[in-house]
């Protein structure tokens, strides 16, 4: 097992370069930098730079040098864990993306356990009871929440929060204690707006979650090592749970390294909608204005979430399922 | 105490189809004899696997149990009605696995891919008995060497798909007999095994039959097994009963014409060459459509005849 993984570990490093190049290619491949985009909006304000602070900002930032150079010079420092400096925000980006990544990590977790608590009961129900009044409540309740885009309900679940609960509108924070340091009455605070984002992300995953599961349980439920463990004298809900269930839940067991590059690209419009301080929006808002270096750490780590989380997966499913073990 | 363990009468199963209402079970009456192989034979859909879910209860929806009962007479407790059983009746709970076990045809099947051989027979013995986690497996280790599993201490850490189709079956049987059920109902269980296999399958089961001295329920549609297992012979067809003998009777010489067409059709030395015998005249018969009440004969065999041919054989 050890060797698998570190073989599985060593071949990550071409993936990963390739992608970098990749990345750092198309990111400067729309005409103009960011110093351009500087310039446009200084001048829209009035402001009149010469021809000769523009050559600073760029050496500045390094963009006189060569592609490769500059390249190499990215990669080089990521490597070391500098991630670089954002022109946008004016920080350095490690402290922009661990901030963020930070509370991204709490609302995904947050809103996975949220869908998973539903979307695993509700399946087992509509399975076990298939074609019955409460299988077919279930499914049309899913699949409205399927078809309403997550940005809509966020506005409606905005709404409900400040006419019914007094919640401000959007952001993790009351006004008060948005740049307050932390305290009880802080985090107290950050649970109260939580709820919001957590069920608003959560639902969107939740009709498909059960939707494959009813399916997958359907396809277990009358198999012949199900009626061997009911002939045997299982309880009825352990023996759901034990037999049919441990077998049907695989396929999501291979997704949850899936999950890992969501927890940075996924849900932006909720994001930007909510105002949440997530990464989803600043990457985008980095791709928008060609934040290079901001937009290229992003999406570095992107790759090289995704490429962990499929590892992950394939561990876990190793772990959970000993046929895959022993192949 | 009752002779038989089970006495079965007039049950009625049916099954709720899109296309309307399949009777899987029309008239069953038989009574299982206790401490004595019964075998239940009969070609494919004829009832005989349903038949054994009922007594197990595990009759799953759209299918029915309409009428009839299934009387359990077992040593440990009194004697109740399995088929008034409601579901939440905690004699359901140690009927099954505990009292009644069952054996079924998909060895390669009938074992959970994502648990060891251990974990499955031992908890076999947790849900009936109050004992340690160790007890369980100490009590499933002797169980698996009772019915031939080599190197016990390791197999059993071992998961079902490192087992060939015949161990597999050993463990589904150590999985079955490791509570000592007094009645040990087995579904076809060699009919998905190699021929050398079955044979030793066949004998394991025979042997641990004597050595328990549990009722044991066999079906099958093979009638070289029946001869060689069974003490007496239930014939099912479309759901009914037609003959219940003795294996001398039912197979030397059969009443009924369905089982008389059933045993021409074995393949034998003697017919080497020749075209085997179908049952298919048979089963056009007005006889086997219509349903007659078993008639107990003479010899003591009870078979379902139109009366016109009842009244042959009660005149000898």
């Amino acid at each position: 097992m050890r060797g698998y993984v570190i073989k599985r570990l060593i071949g990550m490093v071409p993936t990963l370069m390739l992608i970098s190049v990749i990345v750092f290619v198309v990111i400067q491949l729309p005409p103009g930098d960011i110093v351009t985009s500087t310039l446009d909006r200084l001048q829209a304000q009035g402001v009149e730079i010469s021809a000769e602070q523009v050559q600073n900002l760029r050496a500045q930032y390094k963009l006189d040098k060569p592609m490769v150079l500059q390249y190499l010079y990215w990669i080089g420092n990521f490597v070391t864990g500098d991630m670089g400096y954002s022109y946008l925000y004016s920080r350095p980006v490690n402290e922009l993306v661990w901030e963020r990544l930070g509370y991204t990590l709490l609302i995904s977790i947050s809103a996975l356990l949220f869908t998973w608590a539903i979307a695993v009961p509700a399946g087992m129900f509509s399975a076990v009871r298939q074609y019955s009044v409460g299988d077919y409540v279930l499914t049309t309740v899913m699949l409205v929440g399927l078809a309403t885009p997550s940005f809509l309900l966020a506005l409606l679940a905005m709404y409900a929060g400040y006419e019914w609960f007094g919640i401000s509108i959007g952001g993790l924070f009351s006004p008060e204690y948005r740049d307050a340091p932390w305290s009880l009455a802080r985090v107290g605070d950050f649970l109260s707006h939580l709820w919001i984002p957590m069920i608003v992300v959560g639902l969107g995953g939740t009709a498909s979650t059960m939707r494959i599961l009813r399916a997958n349980l359907l396809d277990e439920l009358n198999k012949p090592y199900v009626v061997t463990a009911r002939a045997k004298g299982v309880p009825p809900i352990k023996l759901l749970i034990k037999y049919p269930l441990r077998i049907a839940i695989n396929p999501f067991i291979s997704t949850i390294g899936l999950l890992l590059p969501v927890l940075i690209s996924g849900e932006a419009i909720v994001s930007i909608v909510l105002n949440l301080p997530t990464t989803g929006p600043a990457l985008i808002q980095a791709i928008v204005n060609q934040d290079m270096y901001l937009a290229g750490s992003f999406l570095m780590l992107l790759a090289i979430l995704t490429v962990v989380g499929m590892l992950l997966s394939d561990l876990l499913l190793a772990w959970a399922d000993p046929r895959i073990r022993y192949e | 105490m009752s002779d038989n363990v089970l006495e079965i009468r007039n049950l009625a199963v049916e099954f709720k189809t899109d296309t309307g209402i399949s009777k899987a079970l029309r008239d069953v009456s038989f009574d299982v004899p206790r401490g004595k192989v019964t075998a239940v034979v009969g070609e494919s859909g004829s009832g005989k696997s349903v038949t054994a879910n009922c007594i197990m209860r595990i009759i799953q929806p759209p299918g029915k149990i309409i009428s009839g009962e299934i009387m359990f007479s077992p040593i440990r407790t009194d004697p109740y009605d399995i088929v008034s059983l409601v579901n939440k009746d905690p004699r359901l709970v140690d009927l099954r696995g505990d009292l009644i076990s069952m054996v079924f045809q998909e060895p390669m099947t009938a074992l959970s891919p994502v648990y060891t051989v251990g974990n499955q027979v031992a908890e076999a013995i947790l849900c009936h008995r109050d004992v340690t986690e160790r007890e369980a497996w100490n009590e499933a280790a002797d169980m698996l060497m009772q019915v031939g599993i080599d190197d016990v201490p390791r197999r059993i850490h071992q998961y079902p798909f490192e087992f060939s189709g015949g161990m597999r079956q050993r463990v589904v049987i150590a999985m079955a007999l490791v509570c000592h059920p007094e009645i040990l109902i087995c579904d076809e269980p060699t009919t998905a095994l190699d021929v050398t296999v079955q044979a030793e399958i066949l004998t394991l089961i025979r042997d641990l039959q004597r050595e328990l001295n549990n009722s044991v329920l066999f079906i099958t549609h093979d009638l070289g097994v029946v001869a060689q297992l069974a003490d007496q012979v239930v014939v099912m067809y479309q759901g009914r009963v037609l003959e219940i003998g003795t294996v001398r009777q039912v197979l030397k010489d059969p009443v009924h014409p369905y089982s008389q067409g059933l045993l021409a059709s074995i393949p034998g030395l003697a017919s080497k060459g020749q075209r085997l015998e179908t049952i298919a005249s048979v089963v056009g018969d007005a006889d086997l459509l219509t349903s007659y009440p078993l008639t107990r004969l003479k010899d003591g065999r009870q078979v379902s005849l139109a009366p016109d041919l009842l009244r042959e054989f009660e005149d000898e």
